[in-house]
């Protein structure tokens, strides 16, 4: 192993540049065959994912890794930090990103013909804007990696449904304009006040400056934009559209990643660029957010009820749940952070599969009516019973991941004493019961008169693996909940508020 | 009147950068022309790169390029102009470019779909060809199988 001594040292860029350098060779592989892209795709995701996961092991043992690019140092050079968060955010989207890669074989055979090698390209460059989004310790390195992030989004949602694809590929690009405006100009304020653009570094910067209203004006910019990119219920409007009209592949990814990725930058700027005791008391902005994300529940549940598209449901259902992850955030307590946390988790796991399960049924049927699944349940068992396992996880029955982040952010609730959060959390349990009991009361109860004639026609098996593994891990987590609580969550909620531990230097 | 002027005049850079961001965001927002939208983020890109650039000025200071460097001696009270944002929006301006390449390109897409550029004729478009996941479209599937 001399040759894993030399590369070692940069495990932490390596996460980006593979994909990066993956993306732009994936033209010429698929120029040498058409077949090839998958297994490229696959291999590179794999290794993303070895790297992610060294990463996180390396950090839960050894502390925080400071990686200077080109060698200079750290204020004037740009610096990629892994702390335990962006860790952590890093190996589930190396996990998701490689599931997926895994499921798109005959998905993107099917959903975009003949396109299949700029797909492959254009979703390793998401994957390299997401990890360098996640990784980087510098805001203006952030604001490029989130402009690659966004535009490749654009590019893969334009390629589904014909026409309507586009059309709400557009609507996005200008919401994620202006969202990424205001960000850039919030990093402008910070820079014009500061003088820095490392993290770090502005942290320490900041707390002489909070008198001034140039650091409000900022952290509203950034607020507002990363509304916008996660969703956040009045700010939601590109999502629906985006979710539904994507190519199955690209709904999964994009559904399970690109709101993790803004909801974790929004816990990075309010707790690694702005000191807690500023958001939590001063500007009382997590107190905002866990209000506005209390009403990004409720109304995305009750959204999720009107519709009969299965994506288009399960896009509002996304509105919904970023509402737990952010309102765990909001609460500011050990208890209601780590159920926000673990949901960071536990939702890309839920609505990943359930994404994959949706495409799994149109690339098999050509149906998204969820009104018209009767008799799937024995057409497609295996897909059925994922749904099943990802459903019952998404409402929170005990046993599965949704209850143990529902469990915690009902006990921070509790903890913070604002028992209306429990009654949200409840209420929206029981919308999520009615929303996806239409679609189990179709699947296996709803029989057609020529039930006996239904063969079982089951997706295939680069599609069935990964929708089996991601609902066994929603139930693995549900039972053992302890290893990411205890190894990661419970260490990084105390570093987050600020009381000692891994993020302060 | 002439202290409101004042105010104004002194920071004239910022008034101008506001103004332009607020027609841009105006157009993205109101306007019912999709590349009048793409007109309308380039100007509020716009609008962000001059309060960059404007920001990274020093009252006397020269262009950041070492004065008597080149083996001589450097010239040690020369006030240079910021640096950092100039590089930093240099960055953003290919961002925007890209932006508004994938935006266009967007846009000829809905063109040849739709055959118009105006959000509402798209819209009206959108709701009579894609009746397939409508309330109607769930309503008449719901009463083709009660009626088996």
């Amino acid at each position: 192993m001399i040759g894993f001594d030399l590369i070692a040292p940069h495990l932490p860029v390596l996460t980006v540049v593979v994909p990066l350098i993956a993306g732009f060779l994936t033209p010429i592989i698929g120029w040498i065959d058409r077949r090839l892209p998958w297994y490229w795709v696959v291999l590179a995701m794999f290794v993303v994912l070895l790297i992610a996961g060294n990463n996180l092991v390396t950090v839960i043992n050894s502390g925080t890794i400071q990686y200077k690019l080109g060698g200079w140092d750290p204020p004037f050079g740009i610096e990629y930090v892994i702390d335990l968060l962006n860790g952590f955010v890093c190996l589930i989207i190396a996990f998701i990103a490689f599931m997926v890669s895994i499921y798109s074989k005959e998905s993107v055979k099917k959903e975009v013909p003949g396109k299949t090698t700029p797909f492959y390209a254009v979703f390793l460059l998401l994957i390299t804007g997401l990890m360098g989004m996640t990784i980087t310790g510098d805001i203006f390195n952030f604001y490029v990696f989130l402009e690659i992030s966004s535009l490749t989004a654009y590019a893969l949602i334009a390629m589904g449904d014909r026409g309507d694809g586009v059309v709400a590929s557009f609507n996005y690009l200008i919401m994620g304009t202006v969202a990424a405006s205001f960000i850039l100009l919030g990093i402008g304020y910070l820079y014009a006040v500061t003088g820095t653009l490392n993290m770090a570094d502005m942290q320490n910067i900041l707390p002489g400056v909070y008198e001034s209203k140039v650091v409000l004006a900022a952290l509203a910019f950034f607020m507002v934009g990363f509304s916008i990119k996660v969703g956040l219920f009045p700010l939601h409007s590109w999502l629906p559209d985006a979710y539904t009209h994507a190519p199955s592949t690209a709904s999964a990814l994009i559904a399970g990643l690109m709101t993790k990725v803004g909801a974790y930058a929004m816990i990075r700027f309010m707790f690694g660029v702005f000191t807690p005791d500023f958001v939590i008391n001063t500007t009382q902005m997590t107190n905002i957010l866990a209000w506005a994300a209390a009403l990004a529940i409720i109304v995305g549940s009750v959204l999720a009820i009107a519709q009969s598209d299965i994506k288009r449901m399960l896009a509002y259902s996304s509105i919904s749940q970023i509402g737990y992850i952010l309102l765990g955030v909001g609460l500011a307590n050990m208890i209601g952070m780590e159920g926000g946390l673990l949901h960071l988790l536990n939702h890309a796991l839920m609505k990943c599969a359930l994404f994959l399960v949706a495409g799994a049924i149109f690339y098999k049927t050509g149906i998204r009516n969820l009104y018209q699944f009767k008799g799937l349940g024995k057409k497609m068992p295996v897909t059925t019973t994922v749904f099943l396992i990802a459903a019952l996880s998404m409402i929170g029955v005990p046993g599965t991941v949704g209850f143990t982040s529902k469990w915690y952010l009902a006990l921070g609730s509790v903890d913070a004493g604002q028992w209306i959060f429990v009654f949200v959390i409840l209420l929206s349990s029981l919308l999520n019961i009615v929303y996806f009991w239409r679609i189990f009361d179709n699947i296996w109860f709803g029989h057609p008169h020529e039930i006996e004639n239904i063969k079982r026609d089951e997706a295939p098996l680069t599609m069935l693996v990964p929708m089996v593994i991601l609902a066994v891990l929603c139930v693995f987590f549900g039972f053992f909940a302890y290893y990411p609580v205890h190894y990661v969550i419970e260490p990084l909620s105390e570093a987050l508020l600020g009381l000692g531990g891994v993020l302060s230097r | 009147m002439s202290g409101i002027l004042d105010i104004v005049y002194a920071e004239y850079n910022y008034w101008i950068y506001v103004t332009l961001m607020m027609i841009g965001f105006y157009a993205m927002i109101a306007k019912k022309n999709l590349i009048k939208k793409v007109i309308g983020a380039n100007i509020f890109q716009t609008a962000i790169f001059l309060f960059y650039i404007s920001l990274s000025d020093v009252t006397g200071g020269t262009a950041p390029i070492l004065m008597g460097g080149h083996g001589g001696e450097h010239a040690a009270d020369v006030i240079y102009t910021n640096p950092v944002p100039h590089v930093l929006i240099l960055t953003a301006i290919v961002v925007a470019v890209s932006t508004t390449a994938v935006a266009l390109a967007l846009i000829i897409r809905i063109y040849n779909e739709y055959g118009s550029l105006d959000e509402d004729v798209i819209r009206a478009a959108r709701r009579e060809l894609q009746p397939e996941f409508s309330e109607h479209a769930r309503q008449k599937s719901v009463a083709e199988v009660s009626e088996q």
